[in-house]
C-alpha cells in the first residue's frame, strides 16, 4: 500500500496534492465488507432499535391524527379564514424543500463531475424519497376528503369535469408527482448494481430472493454497465432541471396570487435556493450521527462534511439575500400594502418567527466561515438542527403573515395551533424517520460501485478517456502511459 | 459457503457449454485481456466487473448505445401530451373561462408541459436501458458458479461464449491463461 493511502485527513488545501476520497487502508472488499456488513450483521445496533422505536411510535401519531382529522374534518386543526394555509402547507413546502438535496447531490454534483458526492449520494437521494413522501402527505389531507383526491388528475370522470390547468395548485400535482416519480427511478437505478452485490453475499434464502428479484439479475455485464452509465447521465441531466422546476413550481402556488408578501418574482429562485440550503442541513442532520454510529468516518469523510457545510454557507447566504431584496423591494416599490406586510412580519404578532427564522438561517451558517467549525462534526450538527428549524419558520412566516394580514383590517385574523396540528408535524418527523431508518437497515445506503470507481482501485488513470465515464472525474496525468505500457 | 441454488437452471445437460470463464485480479489486466480477446477476433465475449472500467468499450469493440434517441423521443412525446392534454381538456372539450384569458395559453401550459416532458424522457431512459439489457433476467449460467459471486464485490472476470463461431475449448482456455486470468473455468449452460 501506498503511503498516500493512509492519510488519515483529507481537508487539506494544498493544490498539488489530490484529496483522497476514501481514507485509510481501503480496496474494494473492504469497502463491499463495511457497506453490506451494516445490512448483514444479525442484530442492528441499540442506538438504531431505539431511534426506531420512537419514530415508529411518532409514526403511530400521525397515522392517529389523520384519521381523527378524516373522521372529525378540518376543524381539528387551527385553520380558519383567513388563514386558510397554515401548518398543512408549512409543512409541505419544509418536506418538499428538503427533498431537493438529495437530487441536487445526485444530479447536479454527477453533472458537475463532483466525486466526492459518491459515498454521500445514495443516503440523500434516500432521504429526497422519504421527505417527498411526507410531503405528499400534506396536500392530500389538506383538501379535506382525501378519497376525492383523484379529482385532481386529468381522468375522465361522471362530472364531465376537467381540471383546470391555469391554476399552479394543480401544476404543483404534476411537479411533485414528476419529481417523486423520477427520483425514485434514479435512486433505485443507481442501487441496481449494490442489490446485485447483496444478492451474491446473501446467506439466507430470503435475502437471496428479494435482493436477487430487486437486483432485476444485474451481473457487471460490460455491455450492460455501457448503457447503465448512459442511462445514469441522462436521468441526471433530466433530474437537474426538474429539481429547479420542482421548488419554482411550489413557489408559483405564493407568487401567482395576488396577496401582499407572496407576489413577488423573486419567489422561484429564492425558494430553490431554500429548499437546497434546507435539504443539505437535514442530509447533515442524519449523516453526522449515522456517519459516527456505524463507524464510516473512511468513507463518508471530514472533507464530505466540509465540502456540505460551504454548500449550507453559500446557500444561506442566497437565501438572506433574498430575505433583504424582499424588504427592499417593499420600500423601493412604494406599494403601502407591500410595506405594511413587512413591517407587519418583523414587528407584528409573528415577529418572534420572522426573527427565528433570520437568525438560523442567515447568521448560524455564518460560523461556517471558520475552517475549525466546517471540520467539527458536532458544530457542523448543532447548525444543520438550527438551519432545520429557521427552515420550517421561514414557510410558516411566508405563510401565516401574510394571510392573517389581507388588505382590509376587517378581514384580517389570526392562527393558534391546536395540538392536532403540533402532533401531526412530530408525527411527519417520525414516518420521516421510520423510512429512512428502514432503509439503513436494509438497503445499501452508500453506493458501493460508485465509490469503488474513485478509488485507486478502480483504474479511472488506465485507458482512453472517452466515451462512456469520463464524467467520474478528472484524471491524473501522470499516469496516463501506465497503459500503454501495459499493452 | 454453500451455493444457494434458487436461481441456478433445472439440472445442466452433461456437454452443454455456456463457455469459459476467466478471473482477473485488477481492471488493468482484464483490460488489456479484452483487447487480446477482441483482436484474436472473438465475437461473442463480456466483461462482468464490480464497478464501469474506463476504455472498456474500445478495449471490447461495443458500439455506442442508440438510448438517448429514445429519451429525446421520450422526451418530445411527453412535451406533445402535456400541450395537447391542457389544449384538448381546457380549450375544447370543456371550455373554461377564467378572468377573460385566452382558452389555451402556451405560457401558462408551459409547467405541465414541461413535467410531462421530463417524466416520459426519464421513464425512456429507464425502461430502456433495462429491456435492452435485456433484464430483469433473474437465471443466467454465470449464476451458478461460486466464483463469480465476486464479480460485484471485487474481482474481474472475462467470459468467451461457446456459440461464438470461432469457439474451440483448448485454444480459448489457453489464450485466457497467456493473458493472465489467475482462474480458468467452464461453465455449464
Amino acid at each position: 500500500m501506498s503511503t498516500a493511502q493512509l492519510i488519515l485527513d483529507n481537508t487539506g488545501e494544498d493544490p498539488r496534492r489530490r484529496a483522497p476520497l476514501v481514507l485509510g487502508e481501503q480496496n474494494l472488499a473492504t469497502v463491499t465488507d463495511t457497506v453490506c456488513g451494516i445490512v448483514e450483521r444479525p442484530r442492528p445496533p441499540r442506538a438504531w432499535t431505539v431511534a426506531l422505536a420512537v419514530s415508529a411510535s411518532l409514526t403511530a401519531v400521525l397515522f392517529a391524527m389523520l384519521g381523527y382529522l378524516f373522521v372529525t374534518g378540518i376543524g381539528v386543526w387551527g385553520n380558519n379564514i383567513p388563514v386558510a394555509w397554515a401548518f398543512d402547507i408549512t409543512n409541505f413546502v419544509f418536506w418538499v424543500g428538503i427533498g431537493h438535496a438529495g437530487t441536487l447531490i445526485s444530479a447536479i454534483l454527477f453533472l458537475f463531475r463532483q466525486k466526492w458526492r459518491t459515498a454521500i449520494n445514495r443516503f440523500a437521494e434516500g432521504m429526497t424519497i422519504f421527505a417527498v413522501i411526507c410531503a405528499g402527505l400534506f396536500p392530500l389531507v389538506h383538501v379535506g376528503r382525501p378519497w376525492l383526491a383523484y379529482w385532481l388528475f386529468p381522468l375522465p370522470n361522471q362530472m364531465q369535469v376537467w381540471p383546470q390547468f391555469r391554476s399552479p395548485l394543480l401544476w404543483d400535482v404534476f411537479a411533485v408527482s414528476t419529481y417523486f416519480t423520477v427520483s425514485l427511478l434514479f435512486w433505485y437505478v443507481g442501487m441496481i448494481p449494490d442489490l446485485a452485490t447483496l444478492r451474491d453475499r446473501a446467506t439466507t434464502k430470503v435475502r437471496q430472493i428479494v435482493y436477487g428479484i430487486l437486483a432485476l439479475g444485474w451481473r457487471g455485464s460490460g455491455r450492460h454497465w455501457h448503457r447503465f452509465e448512459k442511462a445514469y447521465m441522462l436521468l441526471a441531466a433530466l433530474a437537474t432541471p426538474l429539481v429547479l422546476s420542482v421548488h419554482s413550481v411550489v413557489s408559483f402556488d405564493f407568487a401567482v396570487s395576488k396577496l401582499p408578501g407572496w407576489h413577488t418574482t423573486i419567489f422561484p429562485p429564492y425558494f430553490v435556493a431554500g429548499a437546497i440550503f434546507g435539504g443539505f442541513a437535514m442530509v447533515l442532520t442524519l449523516l453526522i450521527p449515522v456517519r459516527s454510529l456505524l463507524r464510516l468516518e473512511h468513507l463518508i469523510t471530514l472533507r464530505h462534511l466540509e465540502n456540505m457545510a460551504k454548500i449550507v454557507l453559500a446557500t444561506g447566504m442566497m437565501v438572506g439575500y433574498a430575505y433583504s431584496m424582499e424588504v427592499f423591494i417593499a420600500w423601493y416599490s412604494g406599494n403601502p400594502a407591500e410595506a405594511f406586510t413587512f413591517r407587519n412580519r418583523a414587528f407584528g404578532p409573528y415577529g418572534w418567527s420572522y426573527w427565528l427564522m433570520v437568525s438560523c438561517n442567515v447568521l448560524a451558517p455564518q460560523v461556517f466561515w471558520f475552517k475549525k467549525v466546517r471540520t467539527t462534526p458536532w458544530a457542523i450538527l448543532l447548525v444543520a438542527v438550527l438551519v432545520n428549524v429557521g427552515m420550517w419558520f421561514e414557510r410558516f412566516v411566508i405563510i401565516v403573515t401574510s394571510l392573517s394580514r389581507d388588505f382590509l383590517p376587517s378581514a384580517w385574523g389570526s392562527f393558534v395551533p391546536t395540538p392536532v396540528d403540533l402532533l401531526t408535524l412530530a408525527g411527519s418527523f417520525g414516518l420521516f424517520l421510520t423510512l429512512f431508518l428502514l432503509f439503513l437497515r436494509f438497503g445499501p445506503m452508500i453506493a458501493m460501485a460508485e465509490v469503488k470507481s474513485v478509488m485507486p482501485e478502480g483504474g479511472l488513470e488506465l485507458g482512453p478517456h472517452r466515451g462512456h465515464g469520463q464524467y467520474w472525474g478528472e484524471i491524473p496525468h501522470q499516469h496516463q502511459g501506465q497503459y500503454e505500457e501495459e499493452r | 459457503m454453500k451455493r444457494l441454488s434458487f436461481f441456478r437452471a433445472a439440472r445442466a445437460v452433461p456437454g452443454s457449454l455456456f463457455g469459459v470463464l476467466a478471473e482477473f485480479e485488477t481492471v488493468a489486466q482484464v483490460l488489456a485481456a479484452a483487447e487480446r480477446v477482441r483482436e484474436a477476433g472473438y465475437q461473442r465475449f463480456d466483461v462482468y466487473s464490480p464497478i464501469p472500467i474506463h476504455g472498456l468499450d474500445e478495449a471490447m469493440g461495443i458500439r455506442t448505445t442508440r438510448l438517448p434517441y429514445l429519451v429525446a423521443a421520450g422526451g418530445a412525446a411527453g412535451a406533445l401530451l402535456g400541450l395537447a392534454l391542457q389544449w384538448w381538456t381546457n380549450a375544447v372539450d370543456y371550455p373554461y373561462l377564467i378572468s377573460g384569458m385566452p382558452r389555451f395559453f402556451l405560457v401558462a401550459s408551459v409547467p405541465v408541459a414541461f413535467e410531462l416532458t421530463i417524466l416520459l424522457a426519464a421513464l425512456g431512459a429507464v425502461l430502456g436501458m433495462v429491456a435492452a439489457n435485456g433484464l430483469p433476467q433473474l437465471h443466467h449460467p454465470l449464476f451458478a458458479v461460486e466464483a463469480f459471486r465476486r464479480a460485484s464485490a471485487d474481482r474481474f472476470f472475462l467470459c468467451i461464449e461457446a456459440s461464438d463461431p470461432r469457439f474451440q475449448l483448448e485454444p480459448v482456455r489457453d489464450l485466457l491463461r497467456a493473458a493472465g486470468a489467475s482462474r480458468v473455468l467452464d461453465v455449464e449452460r
